[in-house]
Parts: C-alpha cells; structure tokens; sequence
C-alpha cells in the first residue's frame, strides 16, 4: 500500500499510509490531515483540497482534467504545481508521492 | 418534522395532491415554513420535477443533493446566462438589466470573478478579522438587558452592513444606504412591496450607481487599495466596465454579501432556541463554533435555490429537460436529503463533516464569499459567548415571502438582565 506525505504549509509531516483507489483528498480527509477542506466531497466542485505537487512526480501524475483547471482558476495561490486533491488517485507506483499543503483553502 | 413548525393539514395536503399539482415556488410556503413536506414528497416520488404553471412560469425543479451538484457544476449545458432569465426562478426583467458575472457564463464569468476575489483571500480575511471582531464587541455592548428588541435589526443587518462598508470602504456613516439598496435590489415590485414598479426599482439603484460612480472617480487614479471599488477599478478585465455592468457588479457583491449573512445571523439564534440542548452544548464547547457555523448555514439555507437555463436538451435521471426549459436547484431540499447527509432536519452542532452542505453552490459559480460569511459569523458568535448566556427568542419571527431569499423580517429576542 502506497505511502503518501502530506506536508502543511508550516513544514509539518503527515506519512500516510493509503490504499489504491483512493483519492489523495479522501485519503487525507480519513487520517485527519489537517489543510484539507473538501467541501464538495470529491466532485471536483469547490477547490478546497487545492495540493502542490511535488515537481518530481508531477509527470506520474497526469496534469489537471478541464473541470480541475476550471475549479483551480479560482482557487488561491495556484502555482505550476497545484493539483486538486479529489482528482488524484493513489496507485502502488505513487508510493513515496510527497504533496504540499497551501496556508489555507480559499 | 423539519424545523418543528408545520401543520398535520399541510403535511397531508403535501402528500395527497397530485403531483403535478405541487408548485414549491408559491411565496406564500415559504412565508409560512410550509414547503419542507413539499420537498419530502419530492425527493421521495419525482425528484426531477416539472412544473407547468406557476406565477414564475413553467420549471424544473432538482431536489436531491447529487442532481443539483451534477447541475451546479455543469455549466457547458445549463447557463446562468442573465438574457436567458439569469440565476434565480424570477426572470430577470427584459429592458432593465444588471450585468453580474453570477449571471454570465465563461469566458466574461471568469474574468470578472477573479477581478473581486482577491477582497475576499484568506489574506485579506485575516487582515480584516481584528476590525469585524471590533465592531462586533461595539454592537452587542450596545443591546439592551431585560427587554424585548429586534435581533434582525440590531444585531444581524447591523453587522452585515458595517462588513459591506468596509468591504467597500464606503461612508461608513451612509452604510444603511447599502442595507436600502440591497433590499430594493432583491424585491419583486409589486402593490405593497417597498417598491412597486420595475421603473422605481431602477431608478433608486441609479442612485446607488452614482455613489458609487463618485467612489469610482476618487480611486481609479489613486494608488489601488484594498477595498472592493478600487480592486475593480485597477483590474484590467473590470477597468473598461460601463456604468450598467459596474451597478450590476455592484448590487451582486452588496446582496451577496447582505440577506445572506444577516438571515444566517438570524437564523443561528432561532435554531439554537429550538434546539436548547445543541445551545447548551455550543455554550459548554466553544470550539465548536466554527462547526456551529457550518451547521447553521446548512440548516438556514439563505439562499433557497439558484436557477439554470439548458443550453440543449438534456435527458437527465429519466426526463427530458428541452432546451430553454428553466431548472431550478433547490439547495434547501438538497440540505435536507437524508442520501447524503445523516439525520438532515436535526440541527447539530457537531456533526460529522458539517461542511457538507450545498449553500454556498458547487462549480464555478461557487459563492466568492463563503469564507467572509463564516468568519462574520464564527466571530459574532465569540463575541456573543464571552458576553451573554443566553438569547432569548420571544416571538414568531416575520419569514420574507420568497422562495428565493429564506429569511427572517424581524426577530424579538430577549437577554436576560
């Protein structure tokens, strides 16, 4: 099962341990990481789980779907980097994925 | 029942007339808090209905939490478009309209939204925190002990209009100007209505359009500062708006940002009386409150629905939706569906994911400023908590008659001495 850190704008950890299919936003939601908001429950409708990604694993990843970069458009402090949470799901080859925590969900 | 306070007689009405009898967009259930059994049967047998004749005409009403979310966020197939009738059941009246980027579709929505979402930042909001909690303190200080006064008035339209001031900074003593214009801006004129006629409506928002015409004037060659006429002001996307786009940006920003909090204000005091034992838990654990806050936006819903118009013809969960049709998302139905949230008519103020609710909307359209609103009201509710044990509601509150602004006219409260 991959193992995901969540890093909060403050620098603290969140390693994770998280099971494939999840989404990233699900997966911090169910272990209490906090930064995450998910107002909309996953459906690409709030940008309130607005992550950056660690350049490194950016191209794993995938880029942003055209519903994500709409919702994201709106989103605070969105760098080359952001991703929403809810639109990304873990995989066994994400194990090790590092992701970043904004200063706050706008 | 939902909010303890309809009728056996409804209730049964609700559940007997034929279905294509139920028109929820009557004002009159919604003066009353008569439409929750309207909603139940809804959801329960015609979740995606239509209704042929109303005194808004004919149109669709979506009344489970997923259907309006798919709605909400798709907005390539359903508009907001203010020339198709904009964003509420009411049609936007043809010859005097208000261009506001809530009732425009990309690529103008976009480019509007993002001129006056920096106002409302997280940055901002911090910096704007230490003034609201300021003149919070000032207004409760100043209410009376031992007697009957109007929450409404005193408390909720108070603190909502010094917000909107500030907001824009506009003369904070004039700033029942913007509680005037707002209120105007959101009637149906009609005989006994505060304004009659669509002619008298207009012509007092020309006068808010000048004010703020004469704010414009002062700031655009000034140094940009942080106050929602400057931002407009210095943006590209919004410098060049006419004076029709301005007053309607304008009058989104002021209405937005002016029932809504102020009826959730209200509201949070109504629902904690009808729920002694949840007020008592919120005076024992203030750090609930931010929870509190959330709870109460969902169980208020100060904004009943928002309304679509298809762009095409669109088979959804069984109907067919035909191009032009108005669709209406009932987000106080969508608040109250028991599919996605547990035990939806109890008010809870520590409820699991509290933040699930659809008040704020979903999608691109998605309230600009829902994190002003939750920081007005988990602040007034600090400030409350430090001062006063309880409040009291002493009387039946007056609801607006609307089937879009669910409200309170008025509210009798009491703190004790």
């Amino acid at each position: 099962m991959p193992v995901v850190t969540y890093v909060e704008h403050t620098g603290a950890e969140h390693r994770v341990t998280l099971q494939s299919g999840v989404s990233l936003m699900q997966g911090a939601v169910a272990n209490n990481v906090p930064g995450i908001d998910a107002d909309c429950g996953g459906a690409c409708a709030c940008a309130t789980c607005h992550i950056f990604v660690d350049p490194t694993w950016a191209e794993r990843l995938g880029g942003r779907n055209d519903m994500e970069a709409a919702m994201l458009d709106f989103a605070e402090g969105v760098q080359e980097t952001s991703r929403l949470a809810c639109q990304i799901k873990v995989a066994e080859d994400l194990d090790g994925l590092i992701v970043r925590l904004p200063a706050a969900q706008h | 029942m939902a909010d303890g306070s309809v009728s056996k007689s409804v209730t049964d009405h609700a559940n007997s007339i034929p279905l294509d009898g139920i028109d929820v967009s009557n004002p009159e259930l919604w003066r009353t808090n008569s439409h929750w059994p309207y909603f139940e049967r809804l959801r329960r047998e015609d979740p995606v209905h239509y209704c042929a004749d109303s005194m808004f005409g004919p149109y669709w009403s979506i009344t489970k939490y997923n259907d309006i979310m798919a709605i909400d966020t798709d907005h390539h197939r359903f508009s907001s478009e203010a020339h198709l009738g904009g964003i509420a059941i009411v049609d936007q009246s043809d010859d005097l309209r208000f261009p506001m980027f809530i009732a425009m579709d990309p690529p103008k929505h976009d480019e509007q939204r993002k001129a006056v979402s920096p106002a409302v930042s997280p940055t901002n909001l911090q910096l704007l925190e230490p003034l609201i909690r300021e003149r919070a303190g000032k207004i409760l200080d100043a209410l009376p002990r031992g007697e009957t006064f109007d929450w409404v008035d005193r408390v909720s339209i108070e603190l909502t209009t010094q917000m909107l001031a500030t907001l824009f900074d506009f003369p904070f003593e004039q700033r029942r100007k913007l509680t005037y214009w707002s209120d105007i801006a959101s009637t149906i004129p009609g005989p006994g209505q505060i304004v009659e006629t669509e002619e008298a409506k207009y012509a007092i928002l020309l006068e808010c359009l000048a004010a703020f015409t004469e704010l414009w004037n002062e700031r655009v060659n000034a140094p940009p500062t942080g106050d929602l006429v400057s931002m407009m002001a210095h943006n590209p996307a919004t410098r060049n708006m006419t004076p029709e786009e301005y007053l309607g940006n304008l009058v989104l920003l002021i209405v937005g940002g002016n029932d809504t909090t102020r009826n959730t204000i209200s509201g949070s005091i109504v629902a904690l009386n009808e729920n002694p034992d949840q007020y008592a838990k919120l005076r024992a654990n203030p750090e609930l409150i931010p929870s509190m806050v959330s709870e109460t936006i969902r169980w208020q819903t100060p904004l009943a629905h928002m309304r679509r118009t298809a762009l095409e013809d669109v088979e959804f969960q069984g109907k067919t939706i035909r191009k032009g049709d108005k669709v209406v998302m009932w987000y106080v139905s969508g608040n109250r569906d028991d599919e996605v949230i547990e035990n939806p008519n109890a008010y809870i103020v520590d409820r699991e994911r509290p933040r699930t609710h659809m008040s704020f909307g979903f999608g691109i359209h998605r309230c600009v400023g829902n994190r002003l609103a939750e920081l007005q009201l988990k602040v007034i509710w600090e400030e409350i908590l430090k001062r006063f044990p309880v409040i009291e509601v002493v009387g039946e509150p007056d609801r607006v008659p609307s089937p879009f602004i669910k409200g309170y006219l008025n509210l009798p409260v009491r703190i004790p001495a």
